[in-house]
């Protein structure tokens, strides 16, 4: 059996799989049947001075006849009051001690933060997750994504937290930003514990083209909101590793999230650097209960690789990520296409024409086979100019037959150099 | 990867000549259909599965690639998930519940995805289940078929010592000698005895309970005894001419066709005439028409009282089987001379017709008429085992003979005896026989439990 408990920036669980701040973890009793179905953590729905919220709240991307391939909401913080949200809290901690339960708070004035943190440490929560996200309504009003946007004012209140703070303070960051990197340093100066990301990114759902309004539609209006979900997946795993191998900012642990649907997904975002994931959208659209393969293929993945606990899986692949400069520019793959495998869809063919580099052929009819009167059905099957491939891969990308078409390596490995030593090899020549 | 039983089971047979109905899913087929799951909460497959798999579950784990803990979430609801899968009427079960029925489009093809997730685990030899903690007790199963080996499974999990009984050379009841070969192979069925018992409990074959061993040698030597008999030999009509050679019991025939190297009244024949009209009927129609013989289906009803599932009369009709409707045989005709005159040549049949609703069909007078045929399949039921039965006291009988038990926990009349399985429910489906099975072995456990709690300490005795 595999360790999948994890300790991440000093918060305990027994495994990485936590709900992200959002309607899934709004009460004790979700939060209560979540674990009982198998988190290992939550954090809380976020918590502050209640506000009021809209209908409706939530639109949805369909592609290819799924639903929610990605998702938007224009919610606020909790709708419930600090009082209801502590004493919940403090129950679900007595039950579960061993679940790590992380406040996740938005509030304004130095003093408030103070005391939120304080009676949510009287609660027992693990840990507190700073709301420095929220790309819509609490931004309007100098909070979330508003305060992650300034890399100044995210590290003052970081250092705030920090001062009333005797848990680990998480800073949750907002991928609305050109550089993530900048407010990740931010939160290391400010003396974060570790670093949550990323919240939603601002978006419009599509337009009602009868009523000429953006969606969601709130009465005759509506407003930009967060998009999540499996869409989102690889910003997320970009801005993660961004982080993960930023020689400042990579000091701090991270919870990743964004677009987690199953333990693949929680696979590779622990890959690139995250010692806890959390989940918001696919509870919101299947329920808790996604949590049993994501327990157990995650499990079954690192058996079968050798990975024992989860920190030996935790940033494998950071190493691989690279600047551009830094790849090979003599490795060199070609298409190649199985020809037992081949269904004669010529997809390949028309992206390498038409969108690509113009290097695979329509494929010939051979003779006829005839057999008992009737000729069999033949595939054309596209022909690979290897002499013209480019390599760029765009033909297995479409191709529907797993492993119909390969990308075979043809260099002989001998030479590898990168850009950034030719730059530096030209500049010596320069110099000279 | 061949179980050790099937050493017993001849190289050559004839239903190795009957192709899968239905081929295995290729794994990018798997996952497409996977894909389509709508991943249903309280899922309407679920309730519609005797076992109540988690059928969603066990999709959604093949589309992220979890294969091993899809084909753990199947066998944990059901050790026979594997033939379950194979042999399931799935029309009328998970597949007739998918919600997509609703909407006009393709059902998910359960049953295959099923297949996929538990033959890759056979493969690849991957066990999940463990012999439980010993509480020295030890339970004795009659019979080998699908009910005792999910009721003896369970009781190994639970850490009871079980020990099936089997009077048969080999295991597995009706999967290795009955369902149709193009459903199920007997070695398929044998390979699935084998994976089950690797848990930890015995199986021994050539053991007739009643015959060579006694019920009351068994009461002595074991703390419960679970009746998984299943039902017994082929009914017959009492006709004349029942006893020429090409006239057989349709149960009998199916078990040659699976299990022996030659069976040379089939490979002599040429026109077969299959008297019935129930599921039994209708699969050795299809297997004799699959094996090239031109049959007849008799059925002294119609079409629409069939006790068959009308999927199944579908695809029989499609294969070339006539179907005969208000039609009965009265006698099975020998030849005229030397060998032939032990041989059936025809089947006298007569016409049938109703007098009135809900009456016995009855023969119609001057309709006598002669159907050629040089093999017969008798389908009209199997008999209720109950002689050797009839001695154990307090177990009752239903009027039709199977043994009646409390539904929730498969208990009998007697308290060291409990039953399931087509004994009990009269003749229903493997998956059935498994999950009274398992529901037998827990109600076990749990009267093991109760009597600890009633005498604590008994247990213990002798210091
Ligand atoms: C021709 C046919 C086709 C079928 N096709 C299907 C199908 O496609 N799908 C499906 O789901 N179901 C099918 N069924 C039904 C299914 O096979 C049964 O419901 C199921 O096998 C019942 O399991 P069981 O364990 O109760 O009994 P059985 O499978 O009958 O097993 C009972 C075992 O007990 C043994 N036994 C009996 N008496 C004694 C004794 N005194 N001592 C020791 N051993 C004894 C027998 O030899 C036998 O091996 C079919 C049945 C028949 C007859
Ligand atoms: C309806 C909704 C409400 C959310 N509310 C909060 C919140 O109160 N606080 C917060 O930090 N993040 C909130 N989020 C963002 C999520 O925690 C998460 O960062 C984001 O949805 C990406 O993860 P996902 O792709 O798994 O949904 C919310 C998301 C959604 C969809
Ligand atoms: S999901 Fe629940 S809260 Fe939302 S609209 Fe439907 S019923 Fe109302």
């Amino acid at each position: 059996m595999v360790d999948l408990s994890t300790n991440c920036a000093g918060i305990r669980s027994p495994n990485p799989f936590w709900l992200a701040s959002g309607p899934p973890s709004n009460t004790g009793d979700q939060v209560s049947r979540a674990f009982d179905a198998g988190w290992g953590g939550a954090v809380w729905k976020t918590i502050g001075v209640p506000i009021q919220n809209v209908t409706s709240r939530y639109g949805s991307i369909d592609y290819g006849g799924k639903r929610v391939v990605g998702f938007n909401n224009i919610e606020l913080i909790s709708d419930r009051s600090i009082d209801v949200n502590l004493k919940e809290i403090k129950d679900v901690k007595r039950r579960f001690p061993n679940h790590a339960v992380v406040s996740s708070l938005m509030v304004e004035t130095k003093e408030e933060w103070k005391s939120l943190i304080e009676r949510c440490e009287e609660v027992g929560v693990d840990g507190h997750e700073l709301n420095f996200g929220c790309p819509h309504g609490m931004c309007e009003r100098g909070m979330g994504s508003a305060v992650g946007q300034e890399p100044e004012v995210l590290a003052e209140i970081t250092s705030w937290a920090k001062a009333y703070a005797k848990k680990p303070v998480l800073v949750k960051l907002t991928p609305n930003i050109g550089d993530i990197v900048e407010p990740g340093r931010a939160a290391v100066k400010g003396g974060a514990d570790g670093l949550s990301l990323i919240n939603t990114i601002k978006s419009l759902m599509g337009v009602d083209l009868d009523k000429m309004v953006p969606l969601p539609v709130v009465g005759t209006r509506s407003t930009n909101g967060g998009y999540c979900g499996p869409a989102v997946k690889p910003i997320a795993l970009h801005m993660v590793a961004a982080l993960a191998r930023d020689p400042v900012a990579r000091k701090l642990p991270i919870s990743g999230i964004g677009g987690v649907s199953n333990w693949r997904d929680a696979a590779e975002f622990i890959a690139l650097g995250s010692s806890s994931v959390q989940v918001c959208t696919a509870v919101m659209h299947y329920g808790f209960r996604i949590v049993e393969d994501m327990i157990e293929g995650l499990s079954t993945y690192m058996e079968e690789k050798g990975f024992k606990r989860l920190d030996d899986l935790v940033g494998r692949a950071v190493p691989a990520f690279v600047e551009w400069g830094e790849l090979d520019l003599h490795y060199k793959i070609i298409a190649s296409i199985d020809r037992d495998k081949c269904i004669g869809c010529e997809l390949c063919y028309i992206a390498c024409w038409d969108g690509a580099h113009q290097c695979i052929e329509k494929g010939k009819l051979g003779p006829a086979v005839i057999e008992n009167g009737h000729a069999l059905p033949q595939v054309k099957v596209p022909r690979i100019l290897e002499d013209h491939c480019t390599g760029c891969n765009l033909c297995s990308l479409v191709c529907p037959v797993d492993g119909c078409i390969t990308m075979k390596r043809v260099d002989d490995g001998k030479n590898p150099v990168t850009w950034n030593e030719l730059v530096a090899k030209t500049q010596l020549i320069k110099a000279h | 990867m061949a179980a050790p039983e099937t050493r017993a089971l001849p190289a050559r047979r004839l239903e190795l000549m009957m192709p899968d109905l239905k081929p295995a899913l290729t794994e990018a087929q798997a996952r497409a259909e996977a894909s389509r799951c709508l991943y249903c909460n309280d899922a309407p497959c679920i309730a519609a599965c005797p076992t109540a798999i988690n059928i969603p579950e066990f999709i959604r784990k093949i589309d992220s690639g979890n294969y091993r803990g899809s084909a753990r979430t199947i066998l944990d609801a059901n050790i026979l998930g594997y033939s379950c899968a194979l042999v399931c009427p799935v029309e009328v079960l998970c597949v007739g519940a998918c919600v997509y029925n609703h909407q006009d489009r393709p059902p998910i093809q359960i049953g295959l995805l099923q297949r996929f997730a538990t033959e890759r685990a056979y493969e690849k030899g991957t066990r999940f289940f463990e012999k439980g903690a010993p509480t020295g007790k030890r339970v004795a199963l009659v019979g080998a078929g699908p009910a005792s080996l999910a009721c003896a499974h369970e009781l190994t999990r639970l850490g009871h010592e079980a020990v099936c009984l089997e009077a048969r050379q080999l295991p597995g009841g009706l999967n290795t000698t009955g369902c149709a070969p193009y459903k199920i192979r007997s070695e398929t069925a044998l390979l699935e005895v084998d994976y089950i018992k690797g848990i930890g409990f015995e199986v021994r074959t050539g053991v007739e309970v009643g015959g060579n061993v006694t019920l009351a040698e068994l009461e002595k030597t074991y703390d419960a005894i679970f009746l998984g008999v299943g039902l017994g030999p082929d009914s017959r009509l009492g006709l004349p001419g029942e006893n020429l050679r090409g006239v057989l019991g349709a149960c009998d025939l199916i078990e040659r066709i699976k299990n022996r190297e030659t069976v040379p009244e089939v490979e002599a024949a040429r026109e077969a005439v299959v008297v019935g009209g129930g599921n039994t009927a209708i699969d050795i129609a299809r297997e004799l028409a699959r094996l090239g013989l031109h049959v007849t289906q008799l059925y002294r009803r119609g079409p629409t009282e069939m006790g068959a599932y009308a999927h199944e009369q579908t695809y029989a009709r499609k294969e070339g089987v006539e179907f005969r409707y208000w039609e009965q045989p009265v006698a099975y005709v020998a030849g005229k001379q030397g060998p032939e005159k032990e041989r059936v040549r025809s089947v006298q049949c007569v016409k049938m017709a109703q007098t009135g609703a809900g009456r016995q069909p009855e023969p119609v007078r001057g309709s006598e008429h002669e159907l050629p045929a040089d093999l017969v399949a008798v389908a009209t039921g199997q008999e209720k085992l109950v002689s050797q039965l009839r001695t154990i006291a307090g177990i009752k009988f239903g009027a039709d003979g199977r043994i009646e038990v409390e539904p929730s926990t498969c208990a009998t009349g007697n308290s060291r005896y409990w039953a399931g399985g087509d004994c009990a429910n009269g003749g229903k489906e493997v998956v059935n026989a498994a999950a009274e099975g398992k529901r037998a072995a827990r109600a076990i456990d749990a009267a093991f439990k109760a009597a600890l709690r009633r005498a604590p300490g008994a247990g213990a005795r002798g210091a």
